[in-house]
């Protein structure tokens, strides 16, 4: 038994016409039509489709939800592995609509959606949400885009592994994942710097994100009034990490309380972090998480107090998102106790 | 300055009652080499074993991998300023022995060292299930700090390595290459119309068993500096390193530099590979500033039109690759970067703790937060008791069965960031 498909394409790859024909409003056929043949062949047997839906692009464009909603009453009776729209190349409208009807049958009917377009089609703004086939951007590409976006769909259905974007053809999605090269790394950097010296194009394996920086606050105003709490990425635990605070790529943090605690001593308390020597740290912990010198201060007055909760992870190979995730999250705590100043120590 | 590497391929190791390299066969008297490691008398006992591709053998924890080399002629020796005397070395004569190495282990740190396996998933991933290996686990006297621990470690593999290397004094080569390169007035006059290129080396020295040692100095005491490229070959950059084992560099990786090798291959063709520079990873502010700074000053001043640049470790060393970066495009000289990435488990997140735009030509070695499932093995070399807090396991990493699951951090030279593997994400 093969898979089944349910493609989605325009008016103008269904030849009805156009833009003069782009009012068209949705319907569905038996069987493939137009770019479908070629996916059909690709497959081999393996897979087919088993119904098109035509749309204007006009008709999607200006009756959007009608449309879903007439597509995906339609794909929900016809329940198949896969949902296919275009490819779109670079048809504005056409990539849109094969970008929000795919989105739509992923999200609500929780059916496996693949479409493909030019990598700057408007549709493609949700190419980290939909998966996209990059395509060139005319209709000339369809001998390329086919059978790639075929291969693709036939992987999505039998759930196998994505390889890298580069490797099965899809628009980076945000999900980085590892491959074997032909070449190994310091072979690739000779290349492309030559290329970027020669004013050659060149494509950098990994584009930089817009980097997060984040405003310090205004000074505190009155320390002697203030609630300070120490929070570190320095793996500060009670002795034994309780909590089992991974050495490295940490997946959560700790709370731990220390009320009356005036010293960090090694008996109590020591490091869980695996990036440094943790001689010292173990030591004496006040060292990474200053609770001695705090006391300190609270004695003499020179802060209000210091917060009898502190917050503690290991930095050392942690991911950013879950970094944040941590601190979006204890950060609230601290808000909701009245902390207002917070220490944060590194290693 | 030039350079004649004779390559001696080795493609056994036995242990035998008199050390000496026959027909590619590396025999290995233990007595003779445990008596070497053993005159530190912070070791208390080595224990040696051999490991060949393809086993089921697992080498864990791995502290340092090493080739052995010898001169053979010209100034100096295998690593200076620490093993021999500090003269300055690449140029003569070089012998390396080929398809193996030392592997030292000992749970120095516990969760800052490495695993290597010989076959199975794992073996993909490190360029050291391709070797003979020489396996030395040194277990430490009583009450030995780590650091003392380390240093005692450190030294014991690369005397052994020396020792090693000497037996190949008298051979002749399987295979000989000529590496060199020329004063800057030379180099100019010789290729005219060829981009002057150099190596950017960013050598880990973030302290705290995160050190790396040129000539014997600890390089998060140097400023930024030149050397001849070939000075890597005779041993001039040796690892201190007790990091996540995936994009450390081993002294291995120092001797067999893949950035220097691959710019020699073009050097006189497509480009004129003018020297190293190299430069710390300070954790101090003004240490990062002084260190970029002057990265930036010599690129200019060796009026280069592009550089290559490679990171070690990850985390706070990425604001030392950025800045570099940064500065060294901002002086108008060309740069890729060689890095790798922690974007989560799922592959999701941020790759670097820093970024900037100026950065535009990246190549990565791959997310070392992947997960991977390492099968059991019928053997292993050291012992499993750190499997589950190594830099990229957690609680359960080890298996009832023997298999374990963890990050790909935990796999020796797995991302590499000088871009030995062919190891890559998108």
């Amino acid at each position: 038994m093969s898979f089944r498909v349910v493609h989605y394409i325009n008016q103008f790859f269904a030849q009805i016409g156009g833009e003069e024909m782009a009012h068209v409003a949705p319907e569905k056929r038996e069987g493939p039509v137009g770019p479908g043949a070629a996916l059909n062949t690709a497959w081999k047997g393996e897979a087919e489709v088993v119904t098109t839906i035509i749309c204007g692009d006009s008709y999607f464009a200006e009756h959007e939800k009608d449309a879903k909603e007439q597509i995906l009453a339609w794909v929900k009776e016809l329940n198949p592995d896969l949902f296919i729209a275009g490819p779109a190349f670079n048809a504005g409208r056409y990539g849109y609509a094969c970008a929000n009807i795919c989105k739509a049958v992923q999200d609500e009917l929780g059916i496996k959606v693949l479409t493909g377009m030019y990598e700057e089609n408007p549709g493609a703004d949700l190419k980290e949400k939909v998966l996209m086939v990059a395509t060139t951007n005319s209709a000339a590409g369809m001998r390329k885009a086919a059978p790639t976006m075929a291969a693709l769909a036939l992987k999505l259905m039998k759930g196998e592994e994505l390889g890298a974007s580069c490797e099965d053809g899809y628009m980076p999605n945000g999900v980085r994942r590892n491959f074997f090269e032909k070449e190994r790394g310091s072979t690739r950097a000779v290349k492309m710097l030559l290329n970027k010296l020669a004013g050659k194009p060149f494509t950098t394996e990994y584009p930089m994100p817009s980097f997060d920086r984040v405003p310090p606050n205004p000074a505190v105003k009155d320390l002697s009034k203030a609630t300070i709490a120490l929070c570190t990425s320095g793996g500060i635990v009670p002795k034994g990490n309780p909590d089992h605070i991974e050495s490295s790529s940490a997946s959560h943090y700790g709370e731990y309380d220390i009320t009356g605690v005036m010293d960090l001593t090694s008996d109590k308390y020591e490091t869980a972090h695996g990036g440094y020597d943790p001689v010292y740290a173990n030591e004496d912990p006040d060292r990474v998480l200053p609770v001695d010198v705090m006391r300190d201060l609270e004695k003499e007055g020179k802060i209000g107090k210091l917060h009898n909760l502190f917050y503690t992870t290991v930095g050392n190979g942690t991911a950013v998102a879950s970094a944040k995730k941590f601190a979006a999250e204890y950060a609230q705590k601290l808000l909701s106790a009245g902390v207002d100043a917070v220490i944060m120590t590194s290693t | 300055m030039k350079l004649e590497m004779g390559y001696i391929n080795i493609h056994d190791i036995q242990f035998s009652n008199e050390s000496k390299v026959e027909n590619g066969v590396l025999y290995v008297d233990q007595d003779a080499v445990k008596k070497l490691v053993l005159e530190d008398e912070n070791i208390k006992s080595v224990t040696l074993d051999i490991a060949h591709p393809g086993e089921s053998v697992r080498i864990t924890p791995v502290k340092d991998v090493i080739e052995p080399r010898v001169k053979v002629e010209g100034p100096g020796g295998i690593f200076p300023g620490v093993i021999a005397k500090v003269d300055t070395v690449g140029s003569g004569k070089t012998y390396a022995l080929k398809g193996m190495a030392v592997v030292t282990a000992g749970k120095i740190v516990g969760f800052q060292e490495g695993i290597i396996d010989m076959s199975g998933p794992g073996a993909d991933y490190t360029p050291f299930s391709k070797l003979h290996n020489l396996v030395m686990v040194c277990e430490p006297v009583e009450g030995l700090a780590q650091h003392d621990y380390e240093r005692a470690v450190r030294f014991a593999g690369f005397k052994v390595a020396v020792y090693l290397g000497e037996l190949a004094r008298n051979l002749t080569p399987d295979e000989t290459k000529v590496f060199e390169t020329y004063g800057v007035k030379e180099g100019i006059e010789k290729f005219p119309n060829l981009p002057r290129v150099a190596y950017v080396h960013m050598l880990q020295s973030q302290g705290l068993l995160h050190d790396t040692y040129v000539y014997g100095v600890d390089a998060k005491r140097t400023l930024t500096t030149i050397l001849n490229p070939t000075e890597v070959m005779d041993g001039a950059i040796v690892s201190g390193n007790c990091v996540s084992a995936c994009d450390k560099n081993t002294t291995y990786h120092h001797l067999n530099n893949p950035v220097v090798h691959d710019l020699f291959e073009q050097h006189g063709k497509t480009l004129n590979y003018v020297c190293n520079i190299i430069t710390n990873e300070n954790v101090y502010l003004a240490d990062k500033q002084r260190s970029s700074d002057w990265s930036a000053k010599l690129c200019r001043l060796l009026d280069l039109d592009g550089v290559i640049v490679s990171q070690e470790g990850f985390g706070n060393p990425d604001t030392d690759l950025i800045m570099n970066t940064k500065k060294i495009e901002a002086v108008g000289v060309k740069t890729t970067i060689i890095t790798d990435e922690y974007a989560g488990q799922d592959g999701k997140s941020q790759s670097l703790a820093d970024a900037d735009p100026a950065a535009d030509a990246v190549v990565t070695g791959g997310n070392a937060n992947m997960v991977i499932h390492l099968p059991k093995m019928d053997k292993v070399i050291g012992m499993l008791d750190y499997v589950d807090v190594i830099a990229g396991g957690h609680e359960g990493s080890l298996k009832e069965d023997g298999t374990i699951e963890a990050e790909l951090q935990v796999i020796t030279g797995a991302t590499n960031e000088m871009g030995f593997n062919k190891l890559s994400a998108r």
